[in-house]
């Protein structure tokens, strides 16, 4: 799952309104834990993911966080013991003791998966849709070398996966018994050595050992684009909406000793205005190619 | 002044028992292109590496001598600060490229020299516009071919105006298409910018036509330093393994060596000694139709109508059939993406095709292009048999106990070879090999061709390489869109084309069907005899 530009509103907006815009929908999911704010939270990305023709994408990423999300239900429903409601009395069990389930820690083990797999799922939109070139220029001025070795990590990690197809073709085609493991790995460790020399001595004929700061002529000013505007607007509005609902507990949400979770006029309201807020900068498709 | 003086350097590496570079002496002035020829470690990339700066600074080692780039000292100089004033291509595009975007890639050596976001901005659009790749500037550099990356790579390095460009073998890992798209780019360049380039190549006949200056180093010292016709003729004396096919066929009757097709056909054709000859006319002989296994009853490799559907993508192979006897041994040709390595991954079952059947009277053993990937043991003498490693020139007693990755490209090759060879209960009815030649200078080709020629399996090679297809194959399968677009004697497919053509054949316009010079000599001498013979 790598950045690839393609044309679409998100992808048209600069680097630092589409960070912007990710970690306001990521505050969101940490901010409230209501199930319907998760959900209008989890409905916004899934709707971003499609407006920026990235669904496929998102969903390889759901399917694996998935399991996350049922793993951590599934320990909470185990471990938690709070709540009035039991649904299913497991006796003694090794390690977890008596063990009685209840509807209050399920729910509430659900909520956490939900919110796991919306801070993935934040974080998948950012990978395919924010250019990590732009990010590496954003943050170049604070610390080049850092910033650029993060890039070079991510680019590597295609070339690597190349190689170790490459490898086990090879070694498909090895008469005999196949090597073992800790043959296979010292191979695996300098053939990634061997790499990550020639990388480096790319690195120094490109005058990275003697980086230098920018000077200080002209900078190129990027116009804001009608895009930059839209979700920099958007990001601001979901941020506040979620500092706004938790602060004034528009969503509440409790579950011990018993469920209370009520939706009331207001809480309706922030869900379906973080929906909308969410969605709309996608409506608008002029300039969206590049 | 001279942009590159090296002054007696002489550069060990760290551990190395003898000097990569030795008492090297040369000046390259501004704007010119200098050609560096020589067999694998005659010392070419180490002089790259020492104008650079990575010699001694990144490689460590001992380092003698003087050597000035651009009037800086590179003792006193790294890498780093040199950049500004050299750019470098190497080998490998896939190592060098490492943002994720081409223009990032273009502006990163400016900003690493604190250029100003408005130089960077201007620099990059020229560069891309320069070599031709504006329309990649946003594509992420994963989804780039070979070819786009080197010259992604090259605008990287051309991207700081640097007053010298290194180049190290950047067309090996190209196919010939990208590489000679990129000779012609360097060509232009070296006209437009006023750039000396120096570059380091196997295959001398794409770049000597063009250059003002051939450099050939042995043994880590220059043994020659001259113009390329002079180069061309010291070298049919001298080191006939650095002699191009053209200059050896000049050579060989007697004239003075040219460099490249064009001089080359103009010098024959000056002296009256072009053959106008169809070489497919009725009566004119196959030299190459020596294959007295094809007709055989038995087939050692049989594909039936295979097809290769990739899911959601498009057809690699379609509907290819081909039968392959004991014993011949067949080269398998086209451009990139043609279907070839995926053929070979079906004959040796590392895949199953979607339609049709692949069948073998044995096994087939499969060497991939890259050698390294079939290296797994501490010791040469634990990666095969002695049989097999004496079948493939390495039964020296003396190399038993050396690393695998110590060995040289070519001997790497030949030791993947005989891992693949080795199997005493099941010897390989068919061996097929994936682009061996990458990157191998012209003995090491002869060798392998030689190599193959002993085999008593059948001999299936996708390469790109006309040279080598011409020293060993029996039969050219060619490839086009995943199908066999031809399939003929080497001189039926070699001797007529201009792409998939050796350089003897180019000149002579395929006469008497001679794709070698020794050929191409012989079809001349007869053509004189006759003509002597019509005018008595």
């Amino acid at each position: 799952m790598t950045y690839r530009r393609r044309a679409s509103p998100l992808h048209a907006a600069r680097a630092s309104v589409g960070c912007a815009y990710c970690a306001a929908l990521a505050l969101a999911t940490l901010l409230l834990s209501g199930p319907l704010a998760l959900g209008a939270v989890v409905v916004s990305i899934a709707g971003a993911a499609v407006g920026a023709g990235v669904a496929r994408e998102l969903r390889r990423a759901a399917l694996l966080a998935l399991p996350l999300g049922l793993l951590i239900m599934a320990v909470n429903m185990l471990v938690a013991q709070g709540g009035l409601t039991v649904i299913a009395r497991l006796g003694h069990l090794p390690v977890f003791g008596q063990t009685d389930v209840t509807l209050e820690a399920t729910v509430y083990g659900a909520v956490l998966g939900l919110r796991a797999i919306a801070l993935i799922l934040c974080g998948a939109l950012y990978t395919v849709a924010v250019d990590p070139d732009e990010v590496l220029a954003l943050f170049r001025r604070f610390s080049f070398h850092s910033a650029l070795t993060a890039t070079l990590a991510t680019r590597m990690v295609p070339v690597l996966a190349r190689d170790a197809r490459r490898l086990a073709e090879a070694q498909r085609c090895r008469p005999g018994p196949p090597p073992s493991r800790a043959q296979l790995m010292r191979a695996t460790t300098s053939g990634v050595l061997d790499r990550a020399l020639d990388v480096a001595a790319a690195l120094e004929v490109r005058g990275y050992g003697a980086a230098r700061r920018p000077s200080h002529g002209r900078r190129v000013r990027r116009p804001w684009s009608r895009h930059d505007f839209a979700f920099a607007a958007s990001a601001v509005a979901i941020g506040g909406l979620a500092v706004a609902g938790r602060v004034a507990d528009l969503l509440p949400f409790q579950s011990n000793p018993s469920l209370y979770a009520p939706v009331g006029v207001g809480g309706a309201a922030v869900a379906a205005a973080l929906l909308l807020c969410a969605l709309l900068p996608f409506a608008d498709r002029r300039g969206i190619e590049r | 002044m001279s942009v590159l003086a090296l002054e007696h350097v002489t550069y060990s590496y760290p551990g190395a028992s003898a000097p990569a570079i030795a008492d090297v002496s040369l000046e390259i002035g501004p704007g010119e292109l200098v050609v560096l020829a020589g067999g694998s470690g005659s010392g070419k990339s180490t002089l790259l590496r020492a104008a650079n700066g990575l010699v001694p600074h990144f490689h460590g080692g001992v380092f003698a001598g003087r050597a000035t780039v651009a009037g800086m000292d590179t003792r006193e100089h790294g890498p780093g600060a040199l950049a500004a004033a050299v750019g470098t291509l190497f080998q490998d595009p896939e190592t060098q490229v490492v943002m994720g975007t081409v223009r990032a890639e273009l502006a990163l050596p400016l900003e690493n020299q604190g250029e100003a976001p408005a130089a960077v901005a201007r620099a990059v659009e020229e560069a891309a516009l320069a070599l031709g790749i504006a329309h990649l500037l946003d594509r992420p550099t994963a989804e780039l071919s070979g070819g786009e990356l080197q010259r992604v790579a090259l605008g990287a390095a051309l991207a700081g105006r640097p007053k010298l460009i290194l180049l190290d073998e950047p067309t090996s890992q190209l196919d010939p298409v990208a590489g000679d798209e990129l000779i012609a780019l360097l060509r232009r360049l070296n006209e437009d910018f006023d750039a000396a380039i120096v570059i380091a190549e196997h295959r001398l006949e794409r770049c000597l036509g063009f250059a003002d200056r051939a450099i050939a180093m042995r043994g880590g010292r220059v043994v020659c330093d001259a113009a390329p016709a002079e180069f061309l003729a010291w070298a049919c004396d001298a080191a006939p393994e650095l002699a191009t096919p053209g200059a050896r066929l000049v050579s060989g009757l007697g004239l003075a060596p040219v460099a490249g097709v064009k001089a080359a056909r103009s010098t024959l054709r000056s002296r009256g000694l072009l053959p106008d000859v169809d070489p497919f006319a009725r009566g004119a002989s196959d030299r190459r139709d020596r294959n007295p296994r094809r007709r055989a009853e038995e087939s050692a490799l049989t594909l039936d109508r295979v097809w290769h559907e990739i899911d959601r993508g498009p057809a690699i192979l379609r509907g290819v059939s081909l039968r392959i006897a004991p014993g011949e041994r067949v080269a398998l040709m086209g451009r990139n993406g043609a279907g070839k390595s995926t053929l070979l991954r079906h004959a040796a079952g590392l895949m199953r095709p979607t339609r049709g059947k692949t069948r073998s009277s044995g096994r087939v053993a499969l060497l991939l292009q890259n050698p390294t990937d079939y290296l797994v043991h501490e010791r040469i003498a634990q990666e095969a048999s002695p049989r097999a490693l004496a079948t493939v020139g390495l039964g020296d007693p003396a190399l038993a106990n050396r690393h695998p990755r110590d060995l040289s490209g070519g001997e790497k090759q030949r030791l993947a070879l005989a891992i693949v060879l080795d199997d005493p209960e099941r010897q390989a009815a068919v061996v097929c090999l994936d682009e061996p030649t990458r990157g191998m200078d012209r003995r090491r080709k002869d060798e392998l061709a030689a190599l193959l020629c002993e085999l008593d399996a059948a001999v299936l090679v996708a390469t790109h390489d006309p040279e080598f297809v011409a020293a060993f194959a029996h039969r050219v399968v060619l490839l086009g869109e995943g199908a066999v677009i031809a399939d003929g004697s080497p001189t039926q497919i070699l001797a007529r084309g201009t792409y998939f053509a050796t350089e003897t054949a180019r000149i002579l316009g395929g006469a008497g069907g001679a794709l070698v010079p020794d050929e191409g000599v012989a079809v001349i001498s007869s053509f004189r005899t006759a003509e002597a013979q019509v005018s008595a």
